[in-house]
């Protein structure tokens, strides 16, 4: 006898149901199908291809009228169900209509998630689910401008639909990276590095404030940070929730979706559900291939057949042309997890394996995805992999290859990538050279002068002849900056300059990094390259930093702290020593200690003090006295002519001005100054990184001191006559050294390599350019980081929980 | 019955980060990586007590800030040519949360 059967939703998955009972028992059921869109069935997830234009409506509908016609499916397309009595077994029809059935399948589907900021009811805010959205967006072309909320796989097929039809595109993203649930850092710098060269604009870590209309319609996105973006369309793509309010509202057990067993049965034994509304194990599903195998259950069971649905591995694609990834499985750290990570910067290519137990257990891959299928066959299969391991990373094709190559990212920089800073030298023009027949650094030097300066650029020069000449050039071994990497120091300090690296990431990649994060050795050096290059492009990363820089306090040997304040110059007043004495009452500092910088230290703090003795201080009108720092630690002086019977110049007044100028600023080494007021030197002058000498005709200047592991008389750069530019001398030198050291090489270290006249000759010809850059930096970073650490970071301070009580319960 | 206790939102431990979690016995210092996988461990390095919590963390390593010792925040074990294990203690991420065992945490002897 014929049952009937009532669909609720003609989706992908309802939809691969129905052919599988047809194919079957084309007769066991009398099927009607309702749909709340004014259609049937399509493959939703080609709708990205119809908005870049790549395909048609009429090319993704998977079952036409005709087809349900032929194959007897009554269809009410357009109507809703408005309730469901399952006593009785009967749908009641938004038009009040009641149909009786035997077995009822929801395939209702999902709801995208819309963020409730306010104006997200604006007219032209959307989401990107249906064929009404993709027509939307479809009606935009050039002249417009839209905005994508959401940076993942959705949001991104969106804005690239949007912008190969020439709209003006910006994604906003909520967290650091695109498509962080499928990819990693690494993956996702690349992904963004091919949606921004298709010029769509990429904004991450940013928070939508506000949606800004004009007459009801979408105006523009307002920014946690104040920035309108202009858009005449706005599109939500965050997520989308199982759509569960008809089966709850009939009383079946839901969670995020609607409960289903084994058979695809839900808590009522003639209801079934597939699809994106169920919950299944735990799990919801949002890609096709699970729904489809749930379709092919649920058939079988309708047809009293034993079938069960078993969850797999999952793989993403995205599907935006010229951006190939790939990621399967679980590719988290930890849990006994080995990593195994390949870049080739030459071709933008990123894989990125996790082992766990000889046993593959996820992949991402970027850029050459060729071997997707292989690798997730490996992670599906649970394959031991111990026997190829070594050259697992290369692809199936490849086992027994050859090694890594550490000239590969030097190879991959293109002929006009500059590799001298000096003298204005490109690849290019060291390869005309080598092809000319200079075969060696001395050659290359006397042909093209690169490398003839600062000599900084000698190591990509020499992989430059590496790379050109193969095995003719033997390199020079020369010391990485970590085990993470081939490159020296200055080779990644080059790359940085040179191929405009503006993040961690980016740097990882390029420069061929062999940990999917780097290490407490590289990344402090990465973090002072980036933002003192690129002072606006790059943010700071605390996580990156050394403690003591992080916590702005130096961390003592049983884990306390201690604050140094500021005292501009080596001066303070009675005002500010009452303050820090009480402090130091207050905060029970056991030792206070007079430094050999003129400062005032309060030793034994506890971190979680921290804060609360800052803001007393604070109070009384000190700031941190970066003591902790590699930047500008202090400018000792003497008393000078204030007081003194043989000073010649305001020492004190210019030590002053000096630090309040320089303080805040990042060096690749700390940095100490002194400002004597005759030539008695009593404020040690010349034993600093930088030190001043004040002589009746003006001030003498001269860098490269150092009083500590090794003992160094500094070196005369030059003499000036005014205040001003003794300044501005020392910001040009402290710039220059900012821009060119090598990380935790003080100025004495960086002089031995570069040589005096070398700094001399660019501070004399390029002091104003210096100076500027010098200031922009400073615009950024001039300030007071314990001000900003007790008005925003308070409690990140303090324990995360306190189980004292907990424990004693 | 389960013994998982919620400490904390998840992000309220910096990516690369550690907070602590005091207790009677001494502080506990959760890690948070990159990928947002959450691990406890005695906040002692065995090597001269260093605070763990205030380290650089990489990949699934912290480095203790004293003295440079890298350790495994999944086994806890030290890296390299250094020897010495620090006491790792169950730890999970339930819908952003952070979860740890309270049995455990609460059968610690003194560091």
């Amino acid at each position: 006898m014929t049952q009937k059967l009532i669909i609720i939703g003609a989706g992908m998955a309802t939809g691969r149901a129905l052919e599988a009972l047809l194919d079957t028992a084309s007769d066991a059921y009398e099927v009607t199908l309702f749909n709340a869109e004014p259609r049937g069935n399509y493959n939703r997830i080609m709708l990205s291809p119809v908005l870049a234009g790549d395909k048609t409506y009429a090319e993704i509908e998977t079952h036409t009228l005709a087809w349900y016609e032929e194959n007897g499916v009554t269809c009410r397309f357009g109507e809703r169900i408005a309730s469901i009595d399952r006593e009785s077994k009967t749908v009641t029809a938004q038009n009040g209509d009641v149909l009786p059935y035997d077995k009822l399948m929801f395939g209702t589907g999902s709801t995208p998630f819309m963020i409730p900021l306010p104006g997200h009811d604006l007219e032209g805010v959307i989401a990107y689910r249906d064929l009404e959205d993709t027509e939307r967006m479809m009606g935009l072309g050039p002249g417009d401008k839209c905005v994508v909320i959401g940076g993942g796989l959705l949001g991104l097929e969106a804005a690239a639909g949007m912008a190969a039809r020439g709209v003006d595109v910006t994604v906003v993203h909520i967290m650091g990276h695109l498509m962080e649930r499928q990819l990693d850092e690494a993956a996702g710098y690349l992904l963004r590095k091919a949606l921004v060269d298709k010029g769509i604009k990429i904004r991450c870590s940013t928070n939508s404030k506000e949606i800004l209309g004009a007459e009801g319609r979408v105006r523009a996105l307002l920014l946690d940070d104040g920035t309108e973006l202009p858009c005449d369309l706005l599109v939500m793509a965050v997520g989308i929730r199982p759509n569960v309010a008809l089966a709850a509202e009939a009383g079946l057990a839901v969670g995020r979706g609607i409960h289903v067993d084994d058979r695809m049965v839900t808590s009522d034994a003639d209801i079934l559900a597939v699809g994106e509304c169920v919950e299944h194990d735990g799990a919801i599903f949002g890609l096709v291939a699970p729904l489809y195998d749930q379709a092919k259950v649920a058939a079988k069971t309708l047809l009293g057949e034993d079938a069960v649905f078993v969850q797999k591995e999952l793989s993403t694609k995205l599907k935006v042309t010229g951006c190939d990834l790939f990621s399967a499985g679980d590719f988290t750290d930890g849990e006994g997890r080995e990593d195994i990570v390949f870049r080739d910067p030459a071709r933008g290519i990123y894989r990125r394996l996790v082992v766990e137990n000889n046993i593959v257990i996820g992949a991402v891959m970027y850029g050459d995805t060729a071997d997707s299928n292989w690798f997730f066959g490996l992670i599906r299969d649970r394959t031991d992999i111990a026997g190829m391991r070594d050259t697992l990373i290369f692809g199936p094709a490849y086992q027994g290859g050859a090694p890594l190559d550490p000239l590969a990212a030097v190879a991959a920089l293109s002929r006009d990538a500059e590799i001298c800073g000096c003298n204005g030298i490109c690849k290019g023009r060291i390869e005309d050279a080598i092809a000319a027949g200079a075969g060696d650094l001395a050659a290359i030097k006397a042909t093209t002068k690169a490398s003839a300066s600062c000599g900084t650029c000698t190591g990509l020069v020499e992989q430059v002849l590496a790379a050109t000449l193969g095995e003719d050039f033997v390199l020079p071994a020369a010391a990485p900056i970590c085990g993470c990497s081939d490159m020296t120091h200055e080779d990644v300090r080059r790359m940085i300059k040179s191929q405009r690296l503006t993040s961690m990431p980016a740097v990882w990649q390029e420069c061929g990094w062999k940990t999917s994060c780097g290490c407490h050795v590289c990344r402090p050096a990465l973090n002072y390259y980036l933002l003192a290059d690129w002072p606006l492009e790059y943010q700071d990363d605390p996580q990156s930093r050394f403690i003591n820089e992080r916590k702005h306090a130096n961390i003592q040997k049983d884990g306390t702290f201690s604050v140094v304040p500021r005292m501009w110059g080596g001066i303070t007043t009675p005002h500010e020593l009452r303050a820090i004495a009480d402090a130091a009452d207050k905060f029970a500092v056991p030792t206070v200690k007079v430094t050999g910088g003129q400062r005032i230290d309060l030793l034994g703090v506890r971190g979680e003090d921290l804060p609360a003795i800052w803001a007393d201080l604070n109070a009384a009108g000190m700031v941190s006295g970066y003591a902790y720092s590699k930047g500008l630690r202090t400018v000792k002086t003497c008393v000078g002519t204030d007081h003194c019977r043989f000073g010649t110049q305001d020492s004190t007044g210019l030590g002053i001005k000096l630090e309040k100028t320089l303080h805040g600023a990042w060096t690749p080494h700390k940095l100490k100054l002194g400002v004597s007021g005759c030539p008695r030197n009593c404020a040690e002058a010349t034993c600093k990184d930088i030190g001043v000498i004040c002589v009746d005709s003006g001030y003498q200047i001269s860098i490269g001191g150092a009083a500590g592991m090794d003992v160094k008389e500094t070196e005369h750069l030059t003499q000036v006559a005014t205040e001003e530019e003794a300044i501005a001398v020392i910001k040009a030198v402290t710039q220059l050294y900012r821009e060119n050291a090598r990380y935790l090489d003080r100025i004495y270290k960086w002089m031995s390599k570069v040589g005096l006249d070398w700094i001399t000759e660019r501070v004399e010809t390029e002091q104003a350019a210096l100076i500027e850059r010098f200031e922009l930096s400073q615009s950024i970073y001039r300030h007071d980081p314990w001000a900003a650490h007790v008005a925003q970071k308070y409690d990140s301070y303090q324990p995360l929980a306190n189980l004292v009580l907990e424990a004693a319960e | 019955m389960s013994n998982w206790m919620d400490i904390a939102a998840l992000n309220d431990v910096p990516r690369r980060g550690a907070r602590v979690v005091r207790t009677a016995q001494g502080c506990v210092a959760v890690f948070r990586t990159a990928e947002d996988d959450v691990y406890a461990l005695d906040n002692s390095c065995p090597h001269k007590g260093g605070p763990l919590s205030e380290g650089i963390v990489h990949g699934a390593s912290v480095t203790c800030p004293l003295h440079n010792w890298v350790f495994s925040l999944d086994t806890g074990e030290a890296q390299g040519a250094d020897s010495g294990r620090v006491r790792t203690y169950p730890a999970r991420v339930e819908n952003g949360r952070i979860l740890l065992d309270k049995v455990v945490i609460a059968a610690r002897t003194p560091a």
